[in-house]
């Protein structure tokens, strides 16, 4: 019994038949209880008002920005390296995922700026961070889009993938050398030097688990559907030599 | 691989087109700044360093589909990807005659045109010198992105977005290079970034595109 088994798309769609619903179910609830829990149970900040509480949705979107492609770049490698064809459709069904949580930290980002810095933008170091990140994901959303055969789109899009991760990293750091931010420090971090208060970790902790099981609900349902035209175009290619 | 690189650069000179373009596209964008920012000397001469460094990046940008895509046409890709020589080393050949058509001479001539930008006295050698550590990252990435679109029919375009945003940090240091020496600021971390960035892309990206070569020549 190993991880591996689930490479084989038969027992994958087995598995996740049966995960997804409960997947589903669990992230519907933990970002309603997060949210509402958020938005209407924490009291105000004394120095921002109520403009904090859309760090319930913005610090979970950028989390997911970021792991979202951690995530395609270890599904990329496990593809170049053991050629897991649900892999390579995981990475694909992941990307656009990432897309919108890119933006939806960008623009909550955005309307929070405005209130707290007087700007909707600036080219603080973070901010200019996930525009670059933005780029990254629009250029590998694009390639897979531009080629016909899956194959090659998979071999191509996960050298892109490796390629691109050391330099939206690279990117990170020279962002940081160009320019000094407005933008504060982590606002969660485990050791504890500089965190925000109790009573807004507990239930931005149940929006971060919220929004991880979201994706995770919809990358297994992407995944499948890709699966599945895989299938059908097959079929249809048979069909054709028939 | 010496051959392969002369007969590159044979090819580049004597065909026309490539060569000579990229730097009439650098004059052009240079002078189209003027016509959008004013004629203010002032002004130009603190975006100068900035603007030379992007035009110089999109001219280099312009024969990047040149590099593989009329050998991969005509099959020479094929012989040269079942030749004794190894496909990374005729990446880094490539890459290095593009770099020598075309990075080259817009280094060389940029200063020339730092003049018409009003560039500050005294940054007309580290615009020089940040442009030759540079733009030799701008052939290997760039090299990387054709090997990924040489099999598309109408890759110019998603070439372009694939290499831009690889393109940033040697944007980000080179530019600054020049910023920080008009400012009088020290400038030693952005040079050694700039020339790090360009060694690293020259001893690993030949890899990642004879990768995505051999992928498209399947």
């Amino acid at each position: 019994m190993s991880i591996w088994e689930y490479a084989n798309p038969t027992k994958f769609m087995r598995l996740t038949d049966r995960v997804l619903p409960v997947v589903t179910v669990l992230s519907v609830a933990a970002l309603l209880t997060g949210l509402i829990w958020g938005f209407f149970f924490t009291p105000d900040d004394y120095k921002q008002g109520s403009t904090v509480k859309i760090i319930f949705l913005h610090v979970p979107a950028a989390m997911m920005a970021i792991n979202v492609w951690v995530m395609m770049l270890v599904t990329s490698l496990v593809w170049l390296i053991r050629r897991h064809h649900v892999s390579a459709l995981a990475a694909k069904a992941a990307a656009p995922i990432g897309v919108t949580m890119t933006l939806i930290a960008l623009f909550t980002g955005a309307i929070w700026g405005q209130p707290m810095w007087g700007t909707y933008w600036a080219w603080d170091p973070r901010l200019t961070s996930f525009m670059i990140l933005f780029v990254f994901y629009l250029g590998y959303i694009a390639l897979w889009s531009a080629i016909e055969d899956q194959d090659t789109a998979a071999d191509l899009t996960s050298v892109l993938c490796l390629v691109g991760s050391v330099f939206a990293l690279l990117s990170r750091y020279a962002v940081n050398f160009w320019n000094q931010g407005l933008h504060q420090a982590a606002s969660l971090s485990l050791d504890e030097g500089q965190s925000i208060a109790d009573a807004f970790r507990t239930p931005l902790f149940v929006c971060l688990a919220g929004f991880t099981l979201l994706f995770l609900a919809l990358v297994l349902l992407r995944t499948r559907t890709e699966i599945r035209a895989r299938r059908i175009s097959a079929l249809i290619a048979r069909e054709r030599l028939a | 691989m010496i051959a392969m690189l002369r007969r590159d650069l044979a090819l580049a000179f004597r065909s026309g087109g490539g060569f000579g373009l990229s730097l009439a596209f650098f004059l052009i964008v240079v002078m189209f700044v003027p016509f959008g920012v004013g004629p203010d000397s002032g002004v130009l001469a603190r975006i100068a360093p900035g603007i030379l460094w992007i035009g110089a990046l999109l001219a280099s940008l312009l024969s990047l589909d040149r590099i593989f895509q009329l050998d991969f046409e005509d099959g020479t890709l094929d012989l040269l990807a079942v030749s004794p020589l190894p496909l990374e080393g005729v990446v880094a050949m490539k890459a290095l005659s593009h770099w020598l058509t075309t990075g080259l001479p817009l280094t060389l001539i940029a200063p020339l045109l730092g003049f018409l930008l009003n560039l500050p006295e005294g940054a007309y050698g580290w615009l020089f010198v940040s442009l030759l550590a540079g733009s030799p990252a701008f052939s290997f990435l760039g090299a990387f992105g054709a090997a990924i679109t040489v099999g598309l029919k109408r890759g110019g375009l998603l070439l372009s977005l694939l290499v831009l945003p690889l393109y940033i940090p040697t944007l980000i240091f080179g530019s600054q290079i020049t910023t920080l020496a008009v400012d009088g600021l020290d400038n030693a971390t952005a040079l050694a970034a700039t020339v790090a960035i360009s060694l690293f892309t020259f001893a690993l990206v030949p890899f990642a595109a004879a990768l995505a070569l051999r992928v498209n020549l399947r």
